[in-house]
């Protein structure tokens, strides 16, 4: 039986329906796993995602030439057949079914098996091959449960503020922002954001997502004049001048990297959260099970030693080399956690 | 082990001194004598015996985690710190204990004594008992080095913040060989008697380079030596013993055992600052002759006959059982030229002679003699200046010759550990041999941040083969690689081993083609090895 879905220098290609999934060069059709910008690129023809995604790509891309779909809706490319469904990324990020004669293929676009109370929870989608990120695959990382989490990051906004300090929190501005948005304690203090994460927070309140009221950061705020309030920030916004007119700050960085000691002190961020939107260790192994996939193909991450872990457990195991950057060590914004 | 760790995560989670001594200070006032006593001596690098391998440590924790060796060891690769790597593979814990740091330490010297099932046990189930961090340190206690970003310095400040007492007292009491079996918190920090121990140095004065002369006022003032080549040692003469100090701490009484005749021309309560080296015909031997030496516990006949050291005197600590570093340098160098006259000039002790000079121009001539005399520089004393603890701008300064530098190609990289775990820092470097490249030194300093964020990015991107953590990169990129002394050896497929070598710059000008060659290297050797 031919392959479902082949591997391009445009990025993943289904020669049956003629299209790509999350290409990084133009093409003609592209369907979008979510809005991240390495995995939605500009300059295809036309495009094809979630209702849930579309706000952040037109946002982020401009006029395109959007159709939307909604989850679990099985749409006739060719001679495919895909579906969209969650996966618990970002809001609307979606995992991307193909189908082809009875052979089922799925690429997981990036993902998270726990339910971070924004985004839709990931779905597993039984398929016969399964193509999947792993840019957490070593068993190092294990993430913080949500609830401890959200008693980390209150604790140490709380403390701050009771000593007059402003908290800066830096984090990516799609998805992340708003995760750490409904997990801290509102009745704590007054929440700033810096403009990028302002501009993602009004398309997610646009679509109907709840935030907390977010204030945005001007030339005329300051510690004086938002006294123990927490900033959310881009990553690369901290250490810089617009950080600095906050006074005696305490920073924090919202990471899976945080994991990582050597990480974190390279940082040199007073605090590190352990929190990312991509799957940890354990999983990455469960959602795969769940699939009851026998062909994996890993794309971004530790692709090589998951795909040695992944053959010795006894699947057929690939892999890919894609654009996709997931959570990057030391870039800051370009990659999205 | 609860208030350790939480001291251990208050230090680790700031970059801010003050926040960290103050978290120190915060435990010297509240935890047990005990545990008091073991902080300081884990973080002045006094390490409880290692009792089990990390070969085993590993083996255990994949076993109990259920993940292969290979993988185990990938990820140790990438987090850089193996008892970091343990505590994160291994799966929650699912009893408690709570108890002390000294108990831990205790509970970790009886395992020597059992069968290694025994022992296994016994950590697998300290494993299973401690929550994350304390799991960490439970590991890094048996592991070793215990480097958190802690140093000496900011340990007194603590203490002196703790308990009220100076701290260059404190530095001094923190000297010395104990451990935290043979005295107690009161013993050594309460007690105030620094002599007690009859074997305690005196903390090493260190010097800074000299960037300018224009501050030192008239060379009058000045005592101009020089910067002998050897090991920075202290000898300590008291109660009819005799010690020999190395400056990072270390006792080497037994290596040089031809300083043990010192005793007989040495009167009791004499401490001497100076320089152990190689010496014969009354002119150094190369480095290269005293590394012979360094690492050997006894010394063969054949090699005290080869590389007999001396004492080269640099200045006078203890003087008839009294301190007197706070004497005036000229009036210490007076008694020691005192002392040192009286003995025979088979005794292996000479006094370091001073350079004269009249103009910052002689001294300047002074110093370009230093390669062909065995020194390293010069070192600049005010003749008025106390002997001070630690290292101090202002009366001593070191003027070193330039280093031998050379341009070689970056050919291996691998990563770093701790803060630059997941950068790549570490690498190999290789010369031009006609169409072939031969490694010829490894280097892992010198570059800023940036740098190595930006190679790190590069290696990532064009690694050509991986051989466990170390990663062939193509040969593109040169650097200039500074470096203190060439010898032979044989050890080496280059044929030569370098000194302190470390990275001066990252020549983005030069082409490859362009880098010295084995040749360059060689004559190198023939000149200055």
């Amino acid at each position: 039986m031919a392959d479902v879905l082949t591997f391009t220098d445009r990025g993943i290609y289904c020669p049956a329906g003629d299209f790509y999934i999350d290409p990084w060069r133009p093409v003609d059709r592209a369907l979008i796993t979510h809005g991240h910008s390495d995995h939605a690129r500009w300059g295809m023809n036309r495009y094809l995602a979630t209702t849930g995604t579309a706000p952040v790509m037109r946002h982020r891309l401009g006029d395109i030439t959007l159709e939307t779909t909604e989850y679990g809706v099985e749409t006739r490319i060719g001679d495919a057949t895909v579906s969209f469904h969650p996966a618990g990324h970002v809001p609307g990020s979606a995992q991307i079914r193909v189908a082809v004669k009875g052979e089922v293929w799925v690429v997981s676009g990036d993902y998270k098996t726990v339910a971070d109370g924004l985004s839709e929870p990931f779905e597993p989608v039984p398929c016969h091959a399964f193509i999947t990120e792993c840019t957490f695959g070593l068993p190092i990382f294990k993430w913080t449960p949500q609830d401890i989490l959200a008693r980390q990051i209150n604790d140490w906004w709380a403390a701050n503020a009771a000593a007059g300090r402003t908290s800066i929190l830096g984090a990516y501005a799609l998805g992340k922002a708003q995760r750490l948005l409904t997990t801290v304690n509102p009745d704590i203090g007054q929440i700033l954001t810096h403009g990028a994460i302002e501009n993602t927070n009004a398309v997610l309140r646009g679509q109907g997502f709840t935030l907390p009221e977010t204030t945005l950061v001007t030339a005329e705020t300051t510690h004086k004049t938002h006294p123990g309030a927490l900033v959310l920030a881009t990553p690369s916004a901290l250490g810089t001048p617009w950080a600095r007119k906050f006074g005696t700050a305490s920073t924090a960085f919202a990471s899976g990297w945080m994991a990582l000691r050597g990480v974190r002190r390279r940082r040199a961020a007073d605090r590190g959260f352990i929190v990312s939107d991509h799957a940890d260790w354990e999983g990455l192994n469960a959602a795969i099970k769940a699939t009851g996939a026998t062909k994996v193909f890993a794309t971004h991450g530790y692709t090589g030693a998951f795909q040695k872990w992944l053959s010795s457990q006894g699947y057929d195991a690939h892999i890919v080399s894609t654009d996709y950057q997931g959570e990057g060590f030391d870039q800051a914004d370009e990659a999205e956690a | 082990m609860k208030d350790f760790a939480a001291l251990f995560t208050r230090i680790d989670e700031s970059t801010k001194t003050s926040v960290k001594t103050a978290a120190l200070a915060d435990y010297f006032r509240t935890a047990t004598p005990e545990d008091r006593l073991w902080t300081i001596a884990l973080f002045t690098g006094r390490r409880p015996k290692r009792t089990i391998t990390a070969t085993r440590l590993r083996e255990w924790a994949a076993e109990v985690a259920g993940l292969p060796d290979w993988l185990f060891e990938e990820s140790y690769s990438i987090v850089g710190d193996l008892a970091e790597t343990i505590a994160l593979v291994l799966p929650p814990a699912t009893q408690s204990q709570d108890h002390t740091l000294t108990h831990w330490i205790s509970y970790i010297k009886t395992l020597t004594t059992l069968e290694d099932d025994a022992r296994k046990s016994g950590i697998l189930d300290a494993w299973d008992s401690l929550p994350h961090t304390e799991r960490f340190l439970f590991t890094k206690l048996l592991t070793g080095g215990f480097r958190i970003g802690v140093s000496a310095k900011l340990i007194t400040r603590a203490l002196a913040q703790a308990t009220g007492q100076p701290e260059p007292e404190l530095t001094h009491k923190l000297m010395g060989n104990w451990t935290p079996d043979t005295t107690t918190w009161d013993a050594l920090i309460e007690a105030n008697d620094p002599t007690v121990d009859l074997s305690r140095p005196y903390p090493f004065y260190l010097a800074y380079q000299l960037d300018a002369f224009d501050d030192l006022g008239p060379p009058a003032n000045w005592n101009a030596e020089r910067k002998w080549d050897g090991i920075r040692g202290q000898l300590i003469i008291r109660g009819g013993e005799h010690h020999l100090w190395s400056r990072g701490e270390d006792l080497m009484t037994d290596r040089f055992p031809e300083l043990a005749q010192l005793r007989d021309y040495l009167p009791d309560g004499t401490v001497i600052d100076g320089e152990v080296l190689a010496f014969a015909d009354e002119k150094p031997l190369s480095f290269n002759a005293l590394q012979k030496r360094i690492g050997r516990k006894t010394v063969p006949k054949k090699l005290l006959a080869e590389a007999p050291v001396i004492l080269m005197a640099y200045d006078l600590l203890e003087h008839q059982g009294a301190d007197v570093r706070d004497k005036p340098l000229k009036d210490r160098r007076a008694a020691l030229e005192d002392l040192i006259k009286d003995a025979p000039v088979t005794a292996p002790l000479r006094l370091s002679a001073s350079v004269r000079f009249q103009t910052w121009d002689d001294l300047r001539t002074a110093r370009d003699q230093s390669r062909d005399l065995g020194a390293e520089g010069l070192m600049l004393k005010r003749l008025d200046s106390p002997y001070l603890a630690g290292r101090k701008r202002g009366d001593w300064w070191k003027w070193k010759i330039d280093p031998l530098t050379i341009d070689a190609v970056m050919i291996y990289a691998q990563a770093g550990h701790g803060r630059r775990a997941n950068l790549f820092t570490d690498y190999t470097f290789a010369v031009r041999d006609g169409n072939d490249l031969v490694p010829f030194t490894k280097a892992y300093s010198g570059l800023t941040d940036k740098e190595f964020r930006e190679i790190t990015a590069w290696v990532r991107k064009n690694t050509l083969q991986r051989f466990g953590p170390v990663r062939q990169v193509p040969a593109e990129h040169v650097f200039e690689i500074a470096f203190e002394g060439i010898q032979a050896s044989p050890r080496h497929k280059s044929g030569v081993a370098l000194r302190f070598p470390r990275m001066l710059r990252w020549r983005r000008d030069k082409p490859v083609d362009e880098a010295n060659t084995l040749d360059d290297l060689k004559e190198m050797l023939a000149t200055y090895g």
